[in-house]
């Protein structure tokens, strides 16, 4: 029992222990909060419409609290009150806080009753730090990379040395060869001549078969090239024009993982995959005003600003009011996949109801900087694939009978499409 | 042995010394070739730059560079919206539901829009009345991208801007108001109780306003019967699917006649059910599509038709009426009297005759038989025309007492007889402004041009029975510079509310009560129970002078005293299901839209009965290609006479002679819709009977007629028809049997496996499309063949083409004569030419149709054969089957061998001999961007040079797949559709999936009535019809 009642003093101090050091460390970063939390809470709460160092829907927030100390008297406490619920200080008669309420256009902001103390304390922390100095520009790195590249130079000496000593080796038998003769002529030894051979090229013209053989190769193979050039008019796989807006599907798909149906929306409900409409574009490009990836020589971080700048020309977008002006243009988007008229295709049909995957057709579109044709679109390729690919019959009542009693018919598991009637003509012509 | 024969070439080388015969011996050409024409002028030669080897050079180089030119793609552009309407989304079909209100045609309707365009008409299911498009209304979208519209309001002929036309409109209504000069609104017929309001509101603001309602086509005598009658100026109501006995006096009542809309009604008896279908006499002049499927037709003039109606009063009422008419007709009468007797309260009789008198007698009939048919009490107002009032008008122009006229929706300079006063009576009126889609004879006339939107763009609402309700919406946002009537009328009072938020306004306060306005407008339709009384049949009601009260009696004596003794032929002026009454005459679908009656395109000419064409020296020739031609015939009514192309038409009533409306126009259409001759000219006094005299005049008028094989010449299995009785009694072997044929000596159907030359494919997994068409049911309206039209880009080809027999349309109805009496005796007549003798002269008296023929129609498209013809010719195998049953067609395959055409037995396949889109030598509405947009962007436009045909709407039947595979559940019945079973509002044609065991069609197969066409060919089609049963006893 004694030994129970050491055992729960040793727990209660060490219980003591943890609070006090848990209440130290609070007590802490109450004080400083911590940057690297506060900056996930910011992009998850505020950068919707707030960023560091830029008047967006709402103020810029570097070092928001240090500003309204200075400027406004205004302690850690307000901000608290206005990011829980900035309405309620507005009505409070609050002179600042009515103030931004009519300069940002009377918009008020979003209540976060969430977010504890800790929390704002971090965010705060975050807006509190310095803007980071811009990185090292791009090319030294790439000078860098070149002097640590030519580490191999040992290979070319060798080389240069074997070249240098057959060199010497063919001179040397020259030389020997010269000598000889000298030596023969001079004992009067006659050398053999060498009998005159008709030349090749006129013994080839000479045998008939041959130039037969040879012609009919050559006829052929020009045959099979003008064919081939003749067969890829109209296939324009790898088209890949201008645009004129240079939008990378690899920043947007790729990097940043966008879902393509976000922007192709009406791929899933309709027969064209319908290109986006520049309201879709603004819904993110309203707060996504530069470019903050990586670059590259060739599209550097100012292109990629400039080209945002065309969006917001197109779209009649103030980024320095964050207004719309009203005065918009469609973008004129060069069409890149084509069908010709005659042929009937449904995204919907395959987006929707087959489930393939959009890069079956498209290619790697996420890798793409600039959107090019993947596939040549020809009825070869359409077919082949309704031969191969299975109908996804999974959960839909529409496939159940006839997936039943056509598989029964075929003795297969699966049916692919071309036996659901996928190779029809009328299907896609009409 | 060689023979000694000389062939001569012509009689010139019997004369031994002619000259001629040696020349042409010597000489290929016998005239020199005239080289000097382009050789002679040597100064032009030599000073031209242009050296031969510089020619070839260019062409070389042109032809390189065309051919590089055509290896390289051209770029194309896709503009997305900036930002996207929520409800639009490329390539998905928007529905909205409207009203068309023209005046003449009212119907509710359901417009299909395609990325904003609409591009189809579609019948409203859930409306009552007039739910179902027409052929008019089915081509109506095209009037919406018409070319020649007013694109601009317009001050003598130059665009002005609409603040200017308002200004100076408003001012000199304010003048004129203050002088006490007379405002007047001559406008169509509206039947909208927010304009009527509007107008009402408008009177008061301006003071001195009259409203002159005027139709064109009138049925005033009707409305003033009716007013007479039961005290308010609208048209008596008929329901049709409460009859079983219908006697019909010169009421084309399938076709135009109260405007429309009672075939549906009509359609629903007309179909055996246990064993019972409604009885129809048809008696009257012209034949009409009505008489085309009455059970039983008697053809008189229009003053018999008069006097037979007093007859018919009074077997029924028991008036004391005596008439002059011929035995045959009084006992044919007599008969229809007793039938409707025996029918009683199921019986009905109407008439077209417009004559208040005719109208009073029916109106006494139908209550005498207490007749459920008859509904008084829902009247129609969709007519309000008052003959009276516009002639009063025109006389007031005349005389200059009138200060102001604004019109809309009325083009009087055409469709007044006597037009050229108006235009004179125009010319004294201070101001005149016409609210007009078209620079038409009215507008180009008047001081202003209003330039109107098309209804598919337009507010509007609706009454088109008492208390039945239709909104019209607009489907696109305005095309051009436009403004609608009522809105100009709001501006002018002062008034700043949108016409939108005045039927909103006026209906929540008096019609809709506590129903949501949302909803209403949505559905398109309303039915209240309020009893709106129109401002503007109380008005008319007012200014109506009190009619001579007539007791049961006095009307039909009345009547029969009216006719007097005829002299000459008698003249009915009708309206053609395709044309109406000119409105839409440049709407190139409604142009090259074959009569249901004549099969003739492109034309109105004069109906002659073959009695009095062979009296008066009218002809009708076939000339070499295969086309018809006439000459015509000058039609002299006092002092007015009309130079016409003649038809000579069986079924026409000897003594009689019938020419249509809507034709003979000259302003604001183009040069190939400038067709016929203009029949208002005859329209004398509104009355659209009158006495003409005729004379043949020499010439050649070449028709677009696209059926000149009239009867059946006994071919019974091609139209399959029996009668109630039989059908009533006897098994189907009798009246529907399935051909034979011989196999081993046997007789075998033809049905049977062992004759079949193609092994059976099995179709009993998925879907297998089937249509069916009821014959009985078919009415052979042609609103299926527009709905065809626009479904599926079928391209317009002109007349010329059409005369070639190389029209386009996928959809065709056939009309069969008969050659006798009826088409049973037509059966037995070719089963007795015995093959010896005198057969061939039997044959041809069979090609000619009887005098008074029975008639049948029969829509005609692509079978789908299961075992086709067609597929197995052709040598690129463009053409194959589906598993679902559709016979594919593929355009891009199709190399134009014409091989499939020639195989096919139905003649169904169409040859695109030129290119009909964006070429100038077709100027319809594929040579302009504006016409374009009505093309359906799921169906490709075909080139030259390849075969097309009926696709069974695959672009249909295909959506509706997806749309079930989308959603992941099963199809239900009545979802597969094509354009023109879904057009069909009265039911004759179903289509479906038969091996949806439960589906209509499925059991429509399994019916006794069902046959294939041409079933002893043993194609297997999928296209099947019912036998057409007529009900020929005699109660």
């Amino acid at each position: 029992m004694i030994q129970v009642n050491y055992r729960k003093i040793s727990h209660c101090l060490l219980r003591f222990g943890f609070i006090v050091l848990l209440a130290f460390t609070t007590s802490l970063s109450a004080q400083e909060g911590d940057p690297a939390k506060g900056k996930s809470l910011f992009n998850a709460n505020c950068a919707a419409c707030h960023q560091l160092d830029k008047k967006m829907t709402g103020p810029a927030l570097r070092n928001v609290e240090q500003r309204l100390m200075d400027e406004q008297g205004l302690d850690r406490e307000w901000l608290y009150a206005w990011i829980r619920n900035s309405a309620a200080v507005i009505k409070s008669g609050d002179a600042y806080a009515n103030k931004v309420y009519n300069e940002y256009g009377g918009a008020a902001m979003t209540a976060f009753p969430q977010l504890t103390d800790e929390d704002l304390n971090n965010i705060l922390a975050y807006t509190a730090q310095e803007k980071a100095a811009p990185t090292a520009p791009a090319g030294a790195e790439v000078a860098a990379q070149t002097t640590a590249a030519s580490g191999g130079i040992s290979n070319e000496i060798i080389l240069g040395a074997i070249a240098i000593l057959f060199m010497l080796l063919a001179l040397g038998l020259y030389l020997v060869n010269k000598t000889l003769r000298r030596f023969a002529e001079a004992q009067n030894i006659t050398l053999p001549e060498e009998a005159q051979r008709t030349p090749l090229w006129k013994a080839f013209v000479q045998n008939q078969f041959l130039m037969l053989v040879v012609s009919i190769f050559f006829l052929l193979a020009s045959a099979y090239y003008v064919y081939g050039y003749l067969m890829q008019i109209g296939i324009d796989q790898g088209y890949q024009p201008v645009q004129p807006i240079h939008f990378s599907h690899k920043i947007h798909a790729g990097d940043n993982g966008i879902d393509c149906k976000y922007c192709h929306s009406s791929a899933r409900v309709s027969k064209s995959s319908g290109i986006p409409s520049l309201n879709i574009c603004m819904n993110c490009h309203k707060s996504i005003y530069e470019y903050k990836g990586e670059t590259s020589p060739e599209y550097s971080k100012e292109f990629y600003d400039g080209e945002i700048q065309k969006l917001y020309a197109a779209a009649g977008w103030s980024d320095a009011d964050q207004k719309y002006t009203g005065e918009s243009q469609p973008v004129k988007w060069v069409r890149i996949h084509n069908l010709p008229d005659f042929v009937y295709f449904n995204h919907s049909q395959h987006v929707s109801v087959a489930g393939v995957e959009c890069q079956t057709c498209h290619g790697p579109v996420e890798e793409m900087e600039i959107l090019y044709q993947d596939a040549s679109l020809t009825m070869g390729w359409c077919i082949n694939c309704h031969r191969e690919t299975n109908v996804n019959v999974a959960d839909n009542a529409y496939y159940e009978k006839i997936h039943e009693e056509l598989s029964k018919k075929y003795g297969v598991e699966n049916l692919t499409a071309a036996q659901m009637g996928g190779l029809e003509c009328g299907k896609c012509h009409y | 042995m060689s023979s000694n024969k000389k062939y001569w070439k012509s009689v010139e080388e019997l004369n031994e010394n002619s000259s001629i015969v040696e020349a042409l011996k010597q000489n290929e050409f016998v005239e020199e070739i005239p080289t000097d024409e382009f050789l002679g002028d040597k100064s032009t030669l030599e000073s031209a730059s242009t050296t031969r080897r510089d020619f070839l050079k260019y062409v070389g180089f042109s032809t390189a560079a065309a051919s590089l030119a055509a290896c390289e793609g051209p770029v194309k552009k896709s503009i997305p919206y900036v930002v996207q309407p929520t409800e639009i989304i490329p390539g998905v079909a928007n529905y909205y539901a409207t009203t068309i209100a023209d005046g003449f045609d009212f119907a509710s309707v359901l417009v299909k829009t395609r990325e904003g365009r609409p591009i189809k008409i579609e019948n409203n299911t859930m409306a009552v009345v007039n739910g179902h498009a027409n052929a008019r209304v089915n081509a109506s979208v095209l009037g919406l991208y018409d070319s020649l519209r007013v694109q601009s309001p317009k001050k003598n002929g130059a665009s002005i801007s609409w603040s200017q036309l308002d200004d100076e409109v408003i001012n000199a209504l304010t003048k004129l108001s203050e002088d006490g000069k007379g405002i007047v609104l001559l406008t169509q017929t509206f039947a909208s109780p927010s304009t009527a309001k509007l107008i009402s509101e408008f009177k008061e603001k301006y003071g001195t306003v009259r409203h002159v309602v005027y139709d064109a086509v009138s049925e005033s005598a009707a409305l003033n019967a009716y007013q007479n009658t039961y005290g308010e100026r609208a048209l008596a109501n008929y329901d049709f699917s409460e009859a079983m006995t219908i006697v019909s006096v010169g009421a084309d009542f399938l076709g135009d006649w109260q405007g429309g809309g009672f075939d549906a009604g009509y359609a629903k008896n007309r179909v055996p059910d246990h064993g019972k279908m409604s009885r129809h006499i048809q008696i009257e002049s012209n034949l009409s599509l009505t008489g085309a499927n009455a059970d039983k037709r008697i053809p008189v003039t229009p003053s018999q038709q008069k006097l037979a109606l007093a007859k018919l009063h009074s077997l029924i009422t028991g008036s004391n009426v005596t008439v002059d008419l011929p035995e045959a007709i009084v006992s044919a009468v007599e008969s229809a009297a007793s039938e409707l007797k025996k029918a009683g309260s199921k019986g009905v009789v109407v008439t077209g005759i417009q004559d208040t008198n005719a109208q009073t007698v029916v109106f006494e009939i139908n209550e005498a038989l207490a007749s459920k048919a008859f509904d008084p009490k829902t009247p129609i107002k969709t007519r309000q025309g008052n003959d009276k009032d516009v002639a009063q008008l025109v006389a007031d122009m005349k005389s200059g007492k009138v200060g102001a006229l604004i019109m809309c929706g009325v083009n009087p300079a055409y469709s007044l007889p006597n037009a050229a006063d108006f235009i004179e009576g125009l010319k004294n009126v201070s101001l005149s402004v016409a609210f007009s889609m078209k620079e038409d004879e009215t507008a180009s006339e008047a001081q202003y041009i209003a330039a109107a939107p098309h209804y598919l763009e337009s507010w509007g609402d609706v009454e088109m029975k008492k208390g039945h309700y239709a909104l019209m919406q607009p489907t696109i946002r305005p095309l051009f510079n436009t403004r609608q009537f009522q809105e100009a009328l709001l501006k002018w009072m002062g008034n700043d509310t949108s016409y939108h938020d005045y039927i909103k306004g006026a209906w929540t306060d008096s019609i809709l009560g506590e129903n949501s306005f949302k909803k209403a407008l949505h559905d398109g339709v309303y039915v209240g129970q309020m009893n709106l009384e129109s401002e503007e049949s109380v008005e008319s009601n007012e200014s109506e002078e009190p009619s001579e009260e007539t007791s049961s009696g006095n009307a039909a004596q009345a009547l029969a005293a009216s006719v007097s003794s005829a002299n000459g032929l008698e003249l009915t002026l009708y309206t053609k299901i395709g044309m109406g009454d000119g409105q839409q005459a440049n709407n190139p679908w409604l142009q090259e839209f074959p009569d249901p009656i004549t099969r003739t395109a492109w034309d109105n000419y004069l109906t002659v009965s073959k009695a009095d064409a062979d009296a008066l020296g009218l002809v009708n020739t076939y000339v070499a290609n295969g086309a018809l031609n006439s000459n015509y015939a000058k039609i002299t009514v006092n002092d007015v006479s009309l130079t016409a192309p003649v038809i000579i038409q069986p079924g026409q009533a000897k003594g009689s002679v019938g020419l249509a409306f809507g034709y003979g126009k000259t302003k604001g259409l183009k040069a190939e819709m400038q067709t016929g001759v203009n029949a208002f000219m005859l329209y004398r006094d509104f009355n659209n009977v009158q006495s003409v005299s005729i004379e043949p005049v020499a010439g050649e008028h070449e028709f677009a007629c696209v059926q000149l094989h009239n009867t059946l010449m006994g071919r019974g299995d091609i139209v399959k028809e029996t009668t109630l009785e039989i059908f009533n009694t006897k098994d189907k072997e009798h009246w529907n049997a399935v051909p034979v044929v011989s196999l081993n000596h046997k007789e075998t159907p033809v049905t049977s496996p062992e004759v079949d030359l193609w092994d059976e494919f099995d179709r009993s997994i998925g879907h297998h499309f089937n249509l069916s068409i009821d014959l009985n049911a078919c009415t052979g309206c042609g609103a299926c063949v527009i709905a065809c039209h626009s479904e599926n880009n079928v391209p317009v080809v002109g007349k010329t083409e059409v005369r070639r027999s190389r029209d386009m349309h996928w959809l065709r109805i056939d009309r069969y004569y008969s050659s006798e009496d009826s088409f049973e005796g037509d059966n037995a007549k070719k089963e007795g030419i015995s093959g010896l003798g005198s057969s061939l002269s039997e044959f041809n008296e069979m090609e000619g149709a009887s005098e008074n023929p029975q008639v049948a129609f029969q829509p005609v498209m692509c079978q789908h054969c299961n075992h086709a013809p067609c597929e197995t010719v052709c040598p690129v195998a463009a053409t194959s089957h589906g598993r679902q049953g559709q016979n594919h067609m593929a355009y891009n395959r199709c190399v134009g061998t014409r091989y499939c055409a020639n195989n096919c037995p139905y003649k169904v396949r169409r040859f695109n001999w030129f290119l009909y889109s964006n070429n100038d030598e077709f100027d319809y509405h594929m040579n302009d961007d504006l016409g374009r947009m009505v093309l359906n962007p799921d169906v490709v436009v075909r080139s030259r040079g390849v075969m097309e045909k009926c696709s069974m709407c695959i672009q249909k039947t295909q959506k509706t797949i997806l749309d079930a595979k989308r959603d992941g559940r099963e199809i239900k019945d009545g979802e597969f559709q094509t354009a023109c079973s879904a057009a069909c509002g009265n039911g004759a044609m179903v289509f479906g999936d038969i091996n949806d065991k439960e589906s209509q069609v499925a059991k429509l197969k399994e019916d006794n009535r069902m046959y294939h066409l041409l079933e002893h060919v043993g194609t297997k089609p999928n296209v099947m019809y019912q036998t057409k049963v007529r009900n020929t006893t005699e109660a």
